[in-house]
């Protein structure tokens, strides 16, 4: 009986386990694929703005959220909106830089690392790296060019994982030729 | 929910980097397939192993089976399989008439020949799973119109 009542809690475990793991298959492929882990971590970020420029529609068309009007805004958006939607968790957001155009996302746990342990010789290999790809190619989608990096990882020893986030420029749409 | 979109962008992307290689053919295409099929067994022996910590001991092989179209396919693909025959010979047919690694390239019959490649990493992840619950079987797919379509497993006697 217990079983039947918390289905809908475990069902949903279950499916970010699906997702974990699939990644992990993918990493794992990805390793023997490539020599070395710069390439791996190349091809995960290629991978991760693919899936960015078309999560973007479905989180728009999911989150009911309007323009944003600075960073601030786009940085709780992410953090608290798109985060808790597709991951279930909400990363604090911290280190903002004087100018209000850099910050720090803080995941306390990292769902995509949930089984995972990082050989000895892969040293540089940015496990997780999907996530900056698909935080570009999203936000490049809405008119925003940013730089995203990991700058600690609990996969390598830190305490916290943190992905910077620096605002690089507006993108103006081109009009095609002839359309002004 | 959610992240089930995650989960459907991820997958096409990992056709399209299995398959990004210039290089072409028949031989070319079963390495691509092979590979997307490890993938998923990998993922489908954890993912059974997870699944199945709490429930209890299965009765057969049919219970078995009925496990992974119900229970199995539900979290996974949000549905059940909607229809499973077996000749009592160690061969099942499991049909999905609406298969959610299909539904988005089946407008039309212009996408079919490329349906296997949408197939492969499912068969992996059922060979996986029954894997792990101790039976060893070979797993294909088929597709006449999508996006519907069944997969065949044939148990391998130990």
């Amino acid at each position: 009986m217990s079983r039947q009542s918390n289905r809908g809690t475990e069902s949903k475990k279950m499916n970010s386990e699906l997702f974990t793991l699939t990644y992990g298959a993918l990493v794992t492929q990805l390793c023997k694929d490539y020599e070395n882990d710069e390439d791996v971590n190349k091809q995960l970020d290629k991978m991760g703005y693919n899936i960015g420029v078309r999560l973007i529609e479905d989180f728009l068309a999911r989150s009911n959220v309007g323009r944003c009007h600075d960073f601030r805004e786009t940085a709780d958006v992410i953090a608290k909106v798109a985060f808790k939607m597709y991951l279930g968790i909400t990363p604090s957001i911290t280190n903002w830089s004087a100018a209000g155009d850099e910050f720090s996302l803080i995941l306390e746990n990292n769902p995509l690392v949930d089984f995972v342990e990082l050989p000895d010789n892969h040293s540089s290999l940015i496990y997780s790296n999907l996530l900056c790809g698909v935080l570009r190619g999203a936000l490049e989608m809405v008119q925003m060019a940013v730089d995203v990096k990991f700058i600690q990882d609990t996969l390598k020893g830190d305490s916290v994982t943190e992905i910077r986030m620096r605002f690089i420029r507006r993108i103006e749409d081109n009009l095609p030729a002839g359309e002004e | 929910m959610a992240d089930e979109a995650l989960f459907l962008l991820l997958h096409s992307e990992l056709v399209a980097c299995v398959y990004k290689s210039p290089e072409q053919g028949e031989a070319e295409n079963g390495r691509c397939i092979t590979k997307l099929e490890n993938m998923g067994f990998r993922v489908g022996q954890g993912l059974i192993e997870r699944f199945t910590k709490d429930t209890a001991r299965f009765k057969d092989e049919l219970d078995i089976m009925k496990f992974i179209c119900k229970d199995f396919w539900t979290t996974v693909f949000k549905k059940q399989i909607d229809n499973l025959r077996t000749n009592h010979q160690g061969i099942y047919v499991l049909q999905d008439n609406k298969f959610r690694l299909l539904t988005q390239i089946s407008a039309g019959k212009q996408y079919l020949e490329h349906a296997p490649k949408y197939l492969a990493f499912t068969c992996g992840l059922i060979r996986g799973g029954l894997s792990n619950l101790g039976i060893k079987s070979i797993v294909t797919a088929e597709v006449s119109t999508m996006p519907a379509c069944k997969f065949q497993v044939m148990i391998q006697k130990m």
